[in-house]
């Protein structure tokens, strides 16, 4: 890299222009480093350590993907990015992907262009309130004011909601998250909403988590996963079916513990594909053959991340839900590979 | 009376009366007390007024300070060592003291090298704020900002010095040409820096900053203080010539180049700086050719930079109407024409003047770079806003973290002002 | 870059363009429009071709659409049906009322602390130089920060005003001040003259409106038997009756009752609410910016040269005459231009209002709007338009009133 920052300012026009307009994927090769957008802090999900090291679910897949393309899980840049900035930064070219806990909504997806690559987390807005304040269910919540993050789809659900129920609130809108819960906190808001998640994520670093409660109701569908520029399929197939990879490995029993020991071959095909050891799924994408095991040495298969970032053993203890696999009563429903 | 004119006075005085000491209630701390405090009855209430809002603050203020806990490691933890007794966590800022400065993903062992880049500045911005210093200093100064970069940046120490030869390619042409025509020294200037920029760029191998005597550091990884003293100097640094620029083409006689300017200044002015902000961190991208990635650092500094020379221009338009319409026409009657008349005699006159003002606009400056903790850059503020405030162990923790925050910009710009000052005092009575 | 210096092709001209002073202007505005022409090409190409790289088009229909999303501090009809465009006015509208709010009393912080610092009492003009040194060098979004974390984490929640027992109070149970904002009685017109509240408003406006004229006419004519008699009659009762006799008859035909906020439900219900983001903001400017006039106002009462004021009480005048008649309208003439360009500051750093929630036009339209439909460049160029606008309006009134000050020298 020698279009550095000053020679870069000054002979923009002529040295700037380094990388041919390739694909993505030639584009993250030759850089040897993965630009990955993920949000400025939700514990969890995507925050910086005491180290300044990322650590979260959504952190996971951007070091999965780092580790399938490149081989090595830490060749990631994150970009921190707000709500505003997220779309312009990945139509830009200035992020690989996106994954922020964003939201795969029919406008994102066609209207602003991207290309939502699947659903690493489904979740739903929900409520929180102080225990002290007697409420059980978001319709009794009448009058009440109600903090939100901004930049996210909660806005127009929260409206939708109070809208059909006929009653009324009084928004405050928040940029970042640790401002909302200051607010919450102080009492300048009766009501937090966000993502059910975010809300988890939220309540685990208060002092006392057990004086809040979350409401039974979630009130909109929101699918949360990562995605990338419209119009380029290699780089989107690429991230879909690391993805991919994550949730068949669960399924198939690979773990982080086994992997080493399942890649020397095993009796089910369908696991030697995923390793590579059977089949040319590596190189039909673009990548190495051992491309699915090197993804999840990264961090493990889906269930591993999950448990170690949000899982119930974590402060954040989210369930699995509907993120349980399909055999299990969850949603999560990898194609398979073949 | 009649008797006093015709007896003989017996008493004359034959020595002075030794000095008696005023009365108590005109001399010492009473009398200070009585004219400075308490003169008259409205002024005795605001006296009143005053102490009693003097001791609400410090009887707040001092039980916390003083109680401060330095030593836990989370917020649970201090409350608990605390029991209940108004006191301030301190210990967050031991904890986070390096992240509030260099952000949080600056190499830890790597810290000399912004601090060395500090240490230097002091010395590269002597000679150009006190003008007593030997002028060869200015050499450095000229240095400096390659060094700084190297420095800060890391990597391999080619492109620096690449960067520095273009300047310096430039001011040989400049000074060859420049003699007879300004123009022609001008653009041949310009072509020559590129010229080595362009052959330098070719000739530094990829690898360079691979294995580099500095390790190289992504942009992206500043943060903190440190985020906001670079913006800071390097957006005021570019910002002097290009304000230059811009006033003297704001006073031109040419009406196209001062429309421009005129334009461009006003406009600039007419914006928030945080509109500017969002241009740089969602519109800016889209400016630049399709294939070419400019990191947002960069892209920022160009906005502010723009930001700045506005308000600078106008700083020395003021310093450039102050000159004596006698010192252009004294110019011009020696026969010098207009870039030497500007160079030699009405430039340094003016800037002069100008110091002071344009260090007013970047204390202003150096305030507002907190605002790119709005567009998801970690400076000082937006460490405090974001990661900090976010974790799990430091999640309510306010006063202490503004406040250091707060202390810390005041140190920095309530120093700068004050030279401004000094410089002020200084510049009135060098006139007259 | 060659091609740049080339100079047009008239030969014969060739050397008087470069050489001669009369035409070199021509040549130099040559280029420049030139490199203007070709700046503007290149960037304005390269947003195209990145445009439909990306498949994106410029188009501000998204204004017309329906916003989904509320907001909670406004001054006209809002619902979330509304369009875009509509929240964006909400949001221009919120941007003028906390400009003009912190204008008015930032002056007034300036004002004071100006003149105290300059006050004989020692500890007083001490107090305001610690006032404006640590307001000046703090980023304001600092003090907007602090502010805003006073705001919620000292004032007490309304949840607090509830129970048996509660431990915040309203004040005379007229006013509530909470750390949601600050609720006060509103003004209701049983039997007005309108349906609309707006109209029956623009009538109270026009009675005032009315006496203030009258005062004037009285004014005018007290002044006039000074001139003549030198004696100036007492005005005081008659401005008494011309602004308050009007004012109660109306308010007594309109049918004034007060409508005092009570506790219900989650919040304060009733009365008017002003918001804390708004209070916040408002008061952080003003107090931020208070430093700056205040400055600016020692240093223009410190021009007035002292011979001035000497002159004045020579001629018998009492202090607060010199200060009124002598003083100050000489030292406007050196506060006025910098003050212009403080409000112009306030104007353009309300649009911090984003850090506290507050719904100015960079938190809608730059804001929700620009994070739902994803229109970033148009949302921006919107913003700076506005600005823009505002900043030239504010210069322009401000330079009118500054030159009528001025007029008034000779």
């Amino acid at each position: 890299m020698k279009n550095t920052v000053i020679l870069g300012a000054m002979t923009i026009a002529g040295l700037a222009a380094g990388a041919a307009a390739a694909g993505t994927l030639d584009d993250v090769k030759a850089r040897g480093k993965l630009n990955c957008g993920v949000t400025t802090g939700l514990v969890g999900f995507a925050a910086p350590d005491a180290n300044g090291e990322w650590k979260g679910f959504d952190v996971a897949v951007c070091r999965a993907v780092a580790a399938a393309v490149l081989g090595d899980s830490t060749a990631v840049e994150f970009v921190p990015t707000t709500g505003k900035t997220r779309f312009t930064a990945l139509a830009s070219g200035e992020i690989d992907m996106l994954a922020r806990n964003t939201t795969w909504t029919f406008s994102r997806d066609v209207d602003l262009k991207f290309e939502f690559t699947g659903v690493n987390y489904y979740d739903g807005q929900g409520f929180m309130v102080p225990k002290e304040l007697g409420v059980s269910s978001a319709k009794e919540l009448d009058g009440a004011t109600v903090c939100i993050q901004t930049g996210t789809t909660t806005e127009l659900n929260l409206a939708d909601f109070f809208r059909s129920n006929n009653i009324s609130y009084e928004p405050v809108p928040i940029e970042t998250n640790a401002e909302a819960q200051q607010q919450y906190l102080a009492g300048a808001c009766d009501v937090y909403t966000t993502d059910a998640s975010g809300l988890a994520a939220t309540r685990a670093t208060f002092d006392a988590p057990d004086a809040h409660v979350l409401l039974p109701e979630i009130i909109s569908k929101e699918p949360l996963g990562p995605l990338v520029r419209h119009g380029d399929h290699e780089w989107g197939d690429v991230v879909r079916w690391t993805l991919n990879a994550l949730v068949t490995a669960e399924e198939l029993g690979v773990t982080s513990a086994n992997l080493s020991e399942m890649a020397a071959g095993t009796n089910n095909p369908e696991i030697n594909r995923l390793l590579g050891t059977e089949g040319t799924l590596g190189e039909m994408l673009g990548l190495s053959a051992d491309w699915g095991k090197n993804a999840l040495a990264a961090g493990g298969n889906y269930g591993e991340v999950f448990a170690k970032n949000i899982g119930e053993d974590t402060p954040i203890g989210l369930a699995r839900g509907l993120n349980a696999q399909w055999t299990q009563g969850g949603l999560l429903y990898s194609p398979p590979f073949r | 009376m009649s008797d006093k004119t015709t007896q003989q006075i017996a008493f004359v005085a034959e020595g002075m009366i030794p000095e008696s000491p005023p009365p108590a209630r005109e001399a010492g701390a009473y009398k200070w007390v009585r004219e400075n405090l308490f003169s008259s009855i409205p002024n005795s209430i605001l006296t009143l007024a005053a102490l009693a809002l003097i001791y609400s603050l410090l009887s707040n203020v001092l039980p916390w300070l003083l109680n401060g806990v330095w030593t836990t490691s989370s917020l649970a933890e201090c409350r608990e060592v605390l029991e209940g007794k108004a006191g301030a966590c301190f210990s967050v800022l031991t904890e986070r003291w390096h992240q509030l400065l260099y952000g949080f993903k600056y190499p830890t062992d790597q810290y000399w090298r912004p601090n060395l880049a500090l240490l230097l500045l002091l010395i590269a911005l002597a000679p150009v704020l006190f003008f007593d210093l030997p002028r060869r200093l200015l050499a450095f100064t000229a240095v400096y900002p390659f060094l700084a970069f190297w420095l800060i940046w890391g990597g391999s120490i080619l492109v620096p010095i690449v960067a520095l030869l273009g300047f310096v390619a430039a001011g040989v042409v400049f000074q060859k040409y420049g003699k007879s025509s300004f123009a022609a020294g001008f653009f041949g200037a310009i072509v020559a820096a590129l010229v080595i920029w362009k052959l330098g760029g070719l000739l530094i191998p990829d690898a360079a900053s691979d294995n580099a005597m500095l390790s190289s550091v992504p942009s992206r990884d500043l943060g903190g203080f440190m985020l906001n003293m670079m913006l800071g100097v390097t957006c005021v640094s570019l910002s002097v010539p290009l304000g230059i620029a811009l006033a003297l083409g704001r006073q031109s006689s040419m009406p196209f180049i001062k429309w421009i300017c005129v334009v461009f200044i006003e406009f600039v002015r007419g914006v928030p700086l945080i509109t500017l902000l969002f241009v740089a961190s969602v519109m800016l991208s889209y400016f630049f050719p399709p294939d070419a990635t400019v990191d947002l650092f960069l892209r920022v500094v160009i906005m502010i930079t723009l930001f700045s020379a506005a308000y600078i221009a106008e700083v020395i338009r003021g310093g450039l109407a102050a000159l004596p319409t006698g010192q252009y026409e004294a110019a011009d009657s020696l026969g010098l024409d207009y870039p030497q008349a500007m160079r030699l005699i009405i430039l340094p006159q003016a800037l002069k003047i100008s110091i002071p003002g344009i260090v007013n606009v970047a204390v202003g400056l150096f305030k507002d770079t907190t605002l790119v903790s709005v567009i998801s850059m970690f400076d000082m503020v937006g460490m405090i806003r974001g990661p900090i405030l976010a974790s799990t162990e430091w999640n309510g923790v306010y006063w202490e973290l503004l406040g250091f925050a707060a202390a810390l910009f005041f140190v920095v710009c309530y120093g700068i002002s004050q030279y401004s000052q000094w410089l002020e005092r200084r510049l009135a009575t060098g006139h007259r | 870059m060659s091609t740049l210096t080339d100079p047009p092709k008239e030969q014969f001209r060739l050397s008087m363009l470069v050489n001669d002073t009369r035409y070199r202007s021509l040549t130099f505005q040559a280029i420049a429009a030139l490199v203007l022409a070709l700046a503007i090409w290149y960037l304005g190409n390269n947003l195209l071709q990145n445009l439909r790289a990306a498949g994106l088009n410029i188009s501000y229909d998204f204004l017309g659409n329906s916003a989904g999303y509320d907001i909670n501090q406004r001054l006209i009809e809002y619902d979330n049906q509304d369009s875009h465009g509509r929240a964006a006015l909400v949001g221009i509208l919120n941007t003028l009322l906390v400009a003009f709010l912190a204008c008015i009393t930032a002056t007034i912080f300036g004002v004071i602390a100006g003149v105290l610092r300059l006050s004989n009492n020692w500890l007083v003009s001490k107090l305001m130089a610690v006032y404006v040194e640590v307001f000046r060098n703090i980023p304001v979004l600092i003090w907007i920060i602090i502010i805003f974390t006073i705001m919620t984490a000292v004032m007490p929640g309304p949840r607090e005003f509830r129970g048996a027992e509660p431990t915040a109070s309203m004040l005379f149970d007229l006013f509530a001040f909470t750390n949601r904002g600050v609720y006060t009685p509103m003004p209701v017109f049983g039997n007005g003259f309108f349906a609309s509240t707006a109209l029956n408003w623009l009538v109270v406006l026009a009675v005032l409106a009315g006496s203030f004229f009258v005062m004037r006419r009285v004014e005018a004519k007290a002044t006039a038997t000074q001139e003549e008699t030198g004696e100036r009659p007492k005005t005081l009762l008659i401005a008494l009756a011309v602004w308050i006799i009007p004012f109660a008859l109306l308010m007594l035909a309109m049918g004034l009752t007060w409508e005092v906020p009570e506790l219900k439900g989650f919040n304060f219900k009733g009365g008017i609410k002003i918001g804390g983001p708004l209070i916040a903001l408002w008061f952080a400017l003003s107090i931020y910016t208070g430093a700056f006039i205040a400055e600016n106002v020692r240093a223009g009462i410190q021009a007035i040269s002292k011979g001035q004021s000497e002159a004045a009480a020579a001629l018998g005048l009492r202090p607060s005459r010199t200060m009124n008649l002598v003083v100050l309208p000489q030292a406007l003439r050196v506060i006025i231009p910098p003050l212009i360009s403080n409000f112009l500051n306030i104007t353009k750093n309300s649009s911090l209002a984003i850090a506290v929630g507050y719904a100015d036009i960079t938190a809608t339209l730059g804001g929700i709007t620009l994070n739902q439909t994803g229109r970033a460049i148009e949302c921006v160029l919107l913003l700076m338009l506005f600005y823009l606008t505002a900043s030239l309006i504010i210069s322009m009134v401000m330079n009118v009133y500054n030159s009528s000050v001025k007029l008034k020298e000779r």
